[in-house]
């Protein structure tokens, strides 16, 4: 751990919220990604079966 | 053309609401200030140009989606724009008309008011200047928000959110060459970026405007 | 026979983006990874700045990140305007939210950097101020897409508002810098290597910025995907609602 003097408070907590908004981001387009992807297949496998 | 602009002021003095309402609520926007930031004169005299282009922003806010919601509604604009004259002179009249309705009386009111605001005499003038260059773009950026949003049934707070980042550049020259001109300083500068931008924006935002609202009527 | 237009079939898209996106996931981690512990542990204190200048490597990237993207949004928009493809309005659409969050990390780091440097959260600094503007630029045409239900129409519409927003956040950053000059320092990277930042913070900086690039490029063709499928669900279900709707017609 590097010695970040007075001002750890600024330096750290600009990395905690940079990560942190990154991996809600990241986070959630995954699993919008997987649930929509889950969604379409369940749709086309009913439609298929229709037809 | 002017067959429409004739019938479009007629609706806006005829209907009530709409003329009154915006001079009305600028008249009340400007009377609120001095209630939240205390009666000393002097910093109302520094804030007044501030505050007068603001109150005459948000005003002409207010009628914006009226611009092309009646005709939408009663389906006269599909009739419009199927007649022969282009869509973008029909934008441009149509933010004509509003500026006509809004702008106007607007800027007529802002020296009046000005005197609530304790707006010293010499600020009177570019206030005015200001003003009457800086509504038309207001006015025109309007119609293009209008014309954006006509379709939709809640579109007024949308319409908000959307113009109001496009005023932007007009509301930071307009109310600086207010406050040039209320300080005593030379406002030469920022008056003519001003013409030029409401120049610019009269000029190219019609056909953007009928750009989208012909998607829309499609 | 190769050409990038290929791609405009959504399809192809996503069997292409399936093959690249593990890959991309992978180089903007590692990327990222690098320039960060790099960044964190083994660079010196600036002088005057102290251990604060560990911030650019956030900051820099960031802010570059939200202003491309925006870019790429306006590429977008007019790929959809001129050729209609479906995938290219539908990236500028997954894009937006992409950016809105690079702003936030943009203006966030910024706060928290200029509360020891400049002792205040915030000034209505010109580069500041230009800042917020594009946040609410990016509020309003998301906004404007999740508001209209025909998907044609939707782009049509924000891709138009795209090009005059675009016209219309250069005229707010020149009328910014005419209204204020600031406290912000001028730009931290350039080709022109006089200018640049000293080669300790530069190194690490490249590989940061690289890693924010490639996280962005992942991330949007992500979100292309999912659009591109939530398009699909649409259109099937409004075909099932009209086919229903026959039947029941057919019978009465």
């Amino acid at each position: 751990m590097p010695d970040l003097g007075s001002y750890a408070v600024a330096v750290l907590s600009s990395y905690a919220v940079t990560l942190a908004l990154l991996a809600v981001l990241v986070w959630t387009s995954v699993r919008r990604f997987r649930r929509v992807r889950a969604e379409l297949e369940m749709l086309e496998g009913t439609a298929t079966r229709d037809g | 053309m002017i067959a429409v602009l004739a019938r479009d002021l007629k609706l806006a003095v005829r209907a009530g609401g709409g003329f009154g309402l915006a001079l009305a609520f600028f008249l009340i926007v400007v009377v609120l200030v001095p209630f939240a930031l205390g009666p000393d004169t002097g910093l109302l005299t520094r804030i007044a140009p501030g505050v007068l282009w603001l109150g005459a922003l948000l005003s002409c806010l207010l009628s914006l989606d009226r611009i092309f919601a009646l005709d939408w509604e009663d389906g006269s604009l599909d009739l419009l724009a199927t007649s022969p004259c282009p869509l973008e002179l029909l934008c441009a009249v149509k933010a004509l008309a509003h500026w006509l309705t809004t702008g106007l009386p607007l800027v007529l009111l802002a020296p009046v008011l000005g005197v609530l605001l304790n707006l010293p005499a010499a600020g009177v003038a570019p206030l005015t200047l200001s003003l009457l260059t800086g509504t038309p773009a207001l006015s025109m950026i309007g119609a293009f928000g209008a014309a954006l949003t006509v379709g939709l049934r809640r579109g007024g707070l949308l319409l908000s959110l959307i113009v109001l980042p496009l005023y932007v550049p007009t509301l930071i020259l307009g109310a600086e060459v207010a406050r040039r001109g209320a300080a005593g300083q030379s406002y030469e500068t920022p008056a003519l970026l001003l013409a030029g931008l409401t120049c610019g924006t009269i000029a190219l935002l019609p056909f953007a405007a009928a750009a989208v609202l012909k998607v829309n009527l499609r | 026979m190769a050409s990038f237009w290929q791609f405009a079939n959504p399809r192809r898209f996503i069997a292409a983006t399936d093959r690249v996106l593990p890959w991309l996931w992978g180089a903007g981690a590692l990327c990222l990874a690098v320039g960060l512990v790099w960044g964190f542990f083994f660079t010196p204190d600036d002088v005057r700045q102290g251990a604060t200048v560990k911030i650019i490597f956030l900051h820099v990237p960031s802010a570059l990140m939200a202003i491309n993207a925006w870019m790429m949004m306006l590429v977008a928009s007019l790929i959809w305007v001129v050729r209609r493809h479906h995938v290219s309005a539908l990236a500028a659409r997954a894009a937006a939210p992409v950016g809105v969050v690079m702003t936030l990390i943009a203006l966030a780091t910024g706060a928290l950097w200029g509360q020891p440097m400049w002792g205040t959260w915030w000034v209505w600094d010109p580069r500041l101020t230009s800042f917020l503007i594009l946040f609410l630029f990016y509020l309003g045409y998301i906004a404007l897409w999740e508001a209209i239900e025909d998907d044609d129409t939707a782009a049509d519409l924000t891709a138009i508002l795209c090009l005059v927003g675009s016209v219309f956040a250069v005229l707010s950053r020149y009328a910014v810098l005419f209204w204020n000059q600031g406290l912000h320092q001028g730009a931290s990277l350039s080709l022109d290597t006089q200018e640049n930042v000293h080669d300790a913070f530069y190194h690490p900086l490249l590989f940061c910025i690289a890693g924010f690039v490639v996280l962005f490029v992942a991330l949007v063709l992500l979100r292309t995907q999912t659009e591109i499928r939530a398009r699909r669900i649409r259109s099937l279900q409004a075909r099932q609602r009209a086919g229903d709707t026959a039947r029941e017609g057919g019978a009465a």
